[in-house]
């Protein structure tokens, strides 16, 4: 009798654990197969769109008229920006992809660049055409390459989750046709580094500047802690550490973490070694209540910064976060503002002490400039304008347009419908070159009901 | 008795005296005791920014929101205010365009506050019935109740009105009400937000950054969101935030779901001071702890510094 009963209560147990893992396995499967179709989705739509990508260039080479010319290109660069997408969407880490995602992303500057400017007036140059015709190349390449992954994983059903798999378990995939063919395609591209996109493309790295205006001599390590001490303002007995960069940096530079014994307050700090200027600086503290206003705050940002030897600044945003203030300064010369010379400073709105500052962007640009009268005049700037907009202020001033150059502007700050908008006019040709829309308060949603 | 009587009337006489005297004394000072005495600027937020928007709208200077967040409508508003009012015209509220808002308008704090608290929907115009001013009623985009068209063009004459007689009366708690501020803290409705980012990329931020480098010193952590917009900027990644965060395998906590935990406080910062332009990096656009890390070819990329238990490379 006990044995039957026991044997029943196995039997069913077996069968239960049997129906239960069947169905985790079922789960499991349709969880496996929905990634596999995004990632498969994301590579197949790259093909395509490497196809189309290269049709379109194609086509556009063949143009001679500049009318459909810019309409064609602003096609280009809409397929690069979403091919450059799709590559975003698979995994990653199985191999470098950059160089891949670089060559799409060369072809939608250069597309969005050529198909903005007014090609009657300034048509293709000789070399932009080269370009061009060395793009139409490359994706040709790239397309024939991408064809044969796809053509493999097509037949031999290979999945991208088996890759993902092996790689969460750490084994090696079996199969690596995935693999291998996208390290075809890398090293296809990897050949073209050395491809000339003419001049306007040297300023696409703005990032590469390495802070080459800077001056002054070499500083040391003891200089650099003596240096961030200042900034810090602690009095008593403090532990300072201090480290230089690493081989993969572009400039120099040293982190020094500055940490008060009594207070226990810490302050971060890194500065260049050439000139031994700052370039950012965080002190962590928390700050639970505000006693002083924006405004008080705001001139203690002033103040430090004057303390600090920078000069000729205009504060020209100001924003409380909770019980922080954060103030933007530019450059002001001869009354003409310059936005890439831009710092930012923090300040904590209980005892107004600065709880940070940034002054890479203004360090990376600020040099001396020889600043040209504009060659229109306001009158003439301001019939540029959507007439539309009620035009509250202006001024003069340096920005970076489209094209990652410094130009010299008119600034407008105008109303329209409640929003107000900067206008930014070319004083040299009256070129609309930059129109934002400023920033409202955002309401808080947790509670709107 | 009628000598109890006649000692009670002197003493009425002189409360009344003393009341008026001090009142009269007073009066400079209560400008100041409305609002506090901050110079209130762009950018600000609190009680006092409630106020000058309550003010400002009674006077219908100011017909957006009033949340307590001194944006750019406020500004516009105040500078026409100082215009009119020929005041010196700056956008700063300081102590001579207080008392001047002050003596021309009236606040009534308690009902803002209620409908702030409320989160109503609601408006502060002057000569109109503030029972009328909440929103229940008012659909949306319906144009504000009454016309209290006092637009400043129209102000030159307001101005006369307003010099001869005090406005008329209201119904609701009579102006000198401010009495002593409540301290309770008024729950903000609207909050300032970087441009070009929204609080929910903030959030998401704070997610990635919570997940990748909860334990991490906050320098650490700024680092972290450093590096997702120095990769949204790169022409080797996605264009937007939430492309470079879900990324398929280019972050361990988006990959094992860490991103989900709630982010607190302190990773919210992290991520803001990023969004301001602190990048303690170096222009990184990788990171590993190399402790855990698996993949072999993150430690070819070139490396700039160490934060905390992170190495960040190019």
């Amino acid at each position: 009798m006990l044995r039957t009963i026991l044997i029943g209560v196995l039997t069913l147990g077996i069968a239960g654990t049997a129906i239960w893992g069947y169905q985790e396995h079922r789960d499991k499967n349709a969880i496996l197969i929905n990634a596999e179709n995004n990632y498969q989705r994301a590579f197949h739509e790259l093909t395509y769109h490497i196809d189309v990508l290269h049709d379109k260039i194609g086509g556009t080479l063949a143009m001679n008229s500049r009318k459909s010319l810019s309409p064609a290109l602003a096609e280009v660069w809409r397929i690069a920006s979403q091919a450059h997408s799709e590559v975003g969407q698979l995994p990653l880490t199985l191999m470098s992809f950059n160089k891949t995602e670089e060559f799409l992303a060369n072809v939608g500057d250069f597309s969005y660049k050529t198909a903005v400017r007014d090609l009657d007036k300034d048509p293709l140059s000789e070399k932009e055409y080269q370009a061009l015709q060395e793009l139409y190349k490359q994706s040709a390449d790239i397309q024939n390459e991408l064809r044969k992954v796809q053509y493999m994983v097509l037949n031999n059903n290979l999945r991208w989750m088996d890759v993902e798999l092996a790689l969460a378990t750490n084994r090696e995939p079996q199969d690596n046709t995935i693999i291998d063919g996208f390290k075809t395609v890398e090293k296809t591209v990897e050949g073209y580094n050395d491809t000339s996109f003419g001049p306007a493309f040297i300023s696409m790295k703005k990032e590469d500047e390495n802070f080459q205006h800077l001056q002054g001599e070499e500083i040391s390590k003891k200089e650099a802690v003596s240096i961030a001490r200042k900034y810090t303002g602690f009095n008593g007995d403090v532990d300072a550490k201090i480290t230089e960069n690493g081989k993969g940096s572009d400039y120099g530079f040293y982190s020094v973490s500055i940490r008060d014994r009594k207070t226990k307050e810490e302050a971060n700090m890194d500065i260049t070694k050439k000139g031994g200027w700052p370039i950012w600086y965080i002190l962590t503290k928390d700050v639970k209540q505000q006693k002083i206003s924006l405004n008080d705050a705001s001139q203690k940002a002033v103040k430090f910064l004057k303390d600090h030897n920078f000069k000729n600044l205009d504060l020209f945003e100001s924003v409380q976060y909770d019980h922080v203030g954060v103030f933007k300064f530019v450059t002001n010369e001869n009354n003409v503002r310059i936005y890439p010379d831009a710092i930012t400073v923090k300040v904590a709105l209980d005892d107004g002490r600065i709880l940070g500052f940034s002054a890479e962007d203004y360090l990376k640009s600020h040099h001396v400039r020889d600043i040209k009268e504009p060659a229109i005049s306001i009158d003439e700037a301001k019939e540029k304008i959507n007439p539309n907009v009620k035009i509250m202020e202006d001024s003069l001033a340096i920005i970076m347009n489209d094209m990652n150059e410094e130009v010299l502007c008119y600034e407008f700050l105008g109303v329209l419908n409640d929003e107000t908008y900067r206008i930014y006019i070319n004083g040299e040709n009256g070129t609309e070159e930059k129109v934002e829309k400023l920033h409202q308060a955002e309401p808080i949603y947790e509670d709107i009901v | 008795m009628k000598k109890k009587l006649l000692l009670l009337k002197v003493l009425l006489v002189f409360l009344l005296c003393t009341t008026i005297i001090f009142v009269s004394v007073d009066k400079d000072n209560m400008a100041v005791q409305a609002f506090s005495n901050q110079v209130i600027q762009h950018g600000a937020v609190g009680d006092d920014v409630i106020e000058l928007q309550s003010r400002l709208q009674y006077l219908g200077f100011y017909n957006g929101k009033i949340d307590g967040v001194f944006g750019w409508r406020t500004y516009w508003a105040l500078r026409n205010f100082q215009y009119e009012f020929g005041l010196k015209v700056d956008g700063l509220a300081g102590p001579k365009t207080k008392n001047k808002l002050v003596s021309v308008s009236q606040y009534h704090e308690g009902f803002v506050k209620e409908q702030i608290r409320k989160g109503k929907k609601f408006t502060h115009y002057g000569g109109v019935d503030l029972n009328k001013q909440t929103g229940e009623k008012r659909k949306q985009g319906q144009p504000a109740p009454a016309a209290p068209n006092r637009a400043p063009a129209q102000n030159q004459q307001q101005r006369q009105q307003q010099n001869r007689a005090p406005a008329q009366p209201q119904q609701a708690p009579a102006p000198g009400q401010n009495a002593p501020k409540q301290n309770v803290p008024q729950k903000p409705t609207a909050a300032n937000v970087p441009s070009g980012v929204s609080q929910n990329d903030i959030r998401l931020m704070a997610n990635a950054v919570y997940g990748e480098a909860r334990g991490e010193p906050y320098i650490g952590q700024v680092a972290i969101a450093a590096v997702i917009l120095n990769r949204v900027q790169s022409p080797l990644f996605p264009n937007t935030v939430s492309g470079v965060i879900f990324e398929p395998r280019a972050f361990t906590a988006v990959a094992d779901g860490q991103i989900w935990l709630t982010p607190d406080e302190q990773a919210k910062k992290a991520v803001l001071d990023a969004i301001n332009g602190w990048d303690p990096t170096g222009d990184a656009i990788y990171y590993f702890n190399p402790n855990t890390a698996t993949s072999a070819w993150i430690w070819s990329r070139p490396q700039i510094k160490k934060i905390g238990n992170h190495i960040f490379c190019k």
